[in-house]
């Protein structure tokens, strides 16, 4: 059922009908929301999981790091600085393998000090081990918390599902939240068996000598690269339950684009407008150079294949990042310019950092832009 | 008291915490550890902080332990324990099975400080043990909030500008009762059986417990290993390390020294301390221990 509500409201109410048993937050803006709306609706008896007040984003990564270790299905949200917070537990989890799902409302990182939008914080976890999700609109991000949950347990990887921060957390739109009824048919109940249980003693969390530990990361390595199908079948299975259609990359725009305009999150929204507007006015104007939009949905798993097959034709890709490697590049650029190699320009440009507006008009900048091969990382900035 | 123990310890494999750990000859922590696990029984989920507890124990792909066990990071069993109480809860099992976290006084006393406190102040019925070496010795020794005055560490050396340690040990116990705890108890390697009570007694209050427990460590203090034992009972009966208990607030017992010690009795045994008894100057940094011992003595009415 359509309900117009806000983003945090539907990702909570999402989750609550995933029927996590334990979750536990600490309160970071523009997270807030979300904790504040699973945090009322056990108030109002409307939710069965234990919501554990967490003295910080570090205890609550690690609480619910000991509920998942003890085999019941859990949720924490965060952003910025908590997720920085984190970032020891972050790896942790990933290293002992405990499914968490986790929403990280993006926003930009200190210093200075900035609450607004952008993607620095998830992308500095780019290398923990997580699988790190972009969703552009809020439908799609509610959607990709039930497929989380689904390939977390199945493949005993971490997920974090990102929207961008008060864009997307505090926007106002319609969505479709799914009854957990209709969830259950695509989420079976959580049942590890590698758990902490008194009646089947197992030691979890052992240190790995040089011996080991070269393996077990290389292992974790190989499951990240093997979740790719894993998620190709279980998106499937999600459209023929949900009638929606998730992907790791989406394209928008015409086929045999000479110049594909890359990116994640939100700002695809204002991509695709200006994109239209292009295309309708290169079309007066008789110009035959044609455009087109790459979504990246998925930056763990990396969807190697399916951004070659895309970006074949392209002659100018523009990278268009919110967040940057500082001294090098926007970290989604340097991802695609190591998959397409030097046949291609690709530029990086960098846009919106700490809530910096993104308009039309920098886009179609951007794409002006685009045919330049500017080696340097390109700031859009108005 | 040896014929107590011989009596409840038939074999080496009946304990919960097994043999062929990589502990130290004579290290008080795994003494300590044992004999808290003993005493809280299979039923019981053990969360533990990196250091020697750990790292001595759960070599992968082996372990030493038969109750379900996690190590996560140095700073969260606390948090950890709230994570695995709270699905207990769901499960319907949290009145059913202990929940226990274990750190050294470096997890316990400095980076594990604010979850310890989170954990307290939500009330939860989870025991945390503190196995106090007052150093960071699993590294080499560095000083923790838990050093005591004049002690030498790797990171507060003694020299021609240094006794050491130049601060006071943090005082952990009064952080305990601040968060209104109903147990809060110390112990110590040099008297086991007081272990395995306070342990049990903890156990039997529902509610946040704290049980610091003083363990000597052999390479870290620079003591011979059959000298645990003895040198714990000196901390005891020199007033240096009080072995207190509290319920609800109120300290129900404090152990009398029976035969009352100088503390550098307890000290010269140390190698932490040998830079004390070179000088007529070091007998000054003697005297200021044996008056935190006096006070110690005074405050607990311990003769």
């Amino acid at each position: 059922m359509l309900k117009i509500l806000e983003g945090s409201r539907a990702i909570a109410e999402t989750i609550n009908a995933c029927k996590p048993g334990v979750i536990s937050a600490y309160p970071i803006t523009p997270q807030t929301h979300i904790v504040e709306e699973l945090a009322k609706m056990k108030a109002d008896g409307e939710a069965g999981y234990e919501y554990i007040r967490a003295e910080s984003e570090f205890a609550a990564a690690s609480i619910v790091l000991g509920s998942l270790a003890t085999g019941i299905r859990s949720y924490t949200a965060t952003s910025s600085q908590g997720l920085l917070l984190m970032t020891e537990v972050i790896y942790n989890i990933a290293g002992m393998r405990l499914p968490l799902v986790m929403t990280c409302a993006n926003r930009a990182v200190s210093a200075p000090i900035n609450i607004w939008n952008d993607q620095q914080d998830a992308v500095t976890m780019r290398d923990s081990g997580w699988l790190l999700w972009f969703g552009e609109t809020n439908q799609e991000v509610c959607d990709l918390h039930i497929l989380a949950y689904k390939i977390a347990e199945k493949l005993q990887l971490p997920v974090m599902v990102n929207l961008d921060g008060f864009i997307l957390t505090h926007v106002v739109e319609p969505v479709a939240v799914e009854t957990t009824e209709k969830i259950k048919k695509f989420l079976p109940a959580y049942q590890p068996t590698e758990i902490l249980d008194v009646n089947n003693p197992l030691t979890l969390g052992a240190f790995a000598t040089p011996t080991h530990y070269f393996e077990i990361r290389e292992e974790l390595h190989d499951d990240i690269v093997a979740s790719k199908a894993v998620m190709k079948k279980e998106m499937a299975d999600f459209k023929k339950i949900f009638s929606r259609d998730l992907a790791l990359v989406e394209y928008y725009g015409d086929k045999k684009a000479e110049t594909v305009l890359v990116a994640m999150g939100s700002v695809l929204g204002t991509i695709k407008d200006a994109v239209d507007e292009i295309q309708e006015n290169n079309k007066t104007k008789k110009q035959k150079n044609k455009i087109g939009v790459l979504k990246i949905v998925s930056l763990r798993p990396w969807p190697e294949e399916e951004i070659l097959t895309a970006l074949k034709d392209a002659k100018n890709i523009a990278v268009i990042d919110k967040s940057i490697s500082l001294g090098t590049e926007g970290i989604l650029a340097t991802e695609i310019k190591r998959t397409i190699g030097d046949s291609k320009n690709i530029t990086s440009f960098i846009v919106g950092l700490g809530g910096r507006d993104v308009t039309k008009e920098m886009i179609k900048h951007i794409y002006k832009l685009a045919d330049k091969n500017q080696e340097k990382a390109v700031f859009v900035s108005k | 008291m040896p014929q107590d123990i011989k009596t409840k310890y038939k074999s080496p494999l009946s304990h919960l915490l097994n043999p062929g750990h990589t502990a130290c000859a004579g290290c008080g922590m795994i003494v300590a550890a044992r004999l808290v696990l003993d005493a809280a029984g299979p039923n019981t989920i053990v969360t533990n902080a990196t250091g020697c507890s750990e790292v001595t124990t759960t070599q992968y792909p082996m372990t030493s332990y038969k109750q379900p066990w996690i190590h996560s990071l140095f700073e969260n069993p606390a948090a950890v324990a709230s994570g695995i109480l709270a699905a207990l809860k769901v499960k319907g099992l949290a009145d059913k099975i202990n929940v226990i976290a274990i750190g050294g006084d470096g997890a316990t006393f400095d980076i594990g400080l604010v979850h310890i406190s989170g954990m307290w102040e939500r009330g939860e019925n989870i025991l945390y043990v503190c196995y106090d070496n007052e150093a960071y010795q699993n590294t080499g020794y560095q000083s923790s909030g838990a050093t005591p005055l004049a002690a030498a560490t790797s990171t507060t050396p003694a020299g021609n500008k240094s006794w050491g340690s130049d601060l006071p040990k943090k005082d952990m116990i009064r952080i305990a009762l601040a968060h209104n705890l109903p147990y809060v108890a110390t112990a110590t390697t040099g008297y086991p059986l007081d272990i395995i009570a306070k342990t049990k007694k903890a156990l039997s209050i529902k509610g946040p417990k704290y049980l610091q427990i003083y363990t000597p460590c052999v390479p870290g203090w620079g003591i011979e290993p059959k000298d645990t034992l003895s040198t714990s009972q000196l901390a005891v009966q020199s007033g240096f390390y009080p072995i207190v208990e509290y319920v609800n607030g109120e300290l129900i017992k404090a152990q009398k020294i029976t035969k009352k010690v100088p503390v550098e009795n307890f000290l010269k045994l140390q190698k932490r301390f040998k830079h004390l008894f070179k000088s007529p100057e070091g007998q000054k940094e003697i005297a200021k221990i044996q008056a935190l011992a006096e006070k110690n003595i005074r405050d607990f009415n311990l003769l």
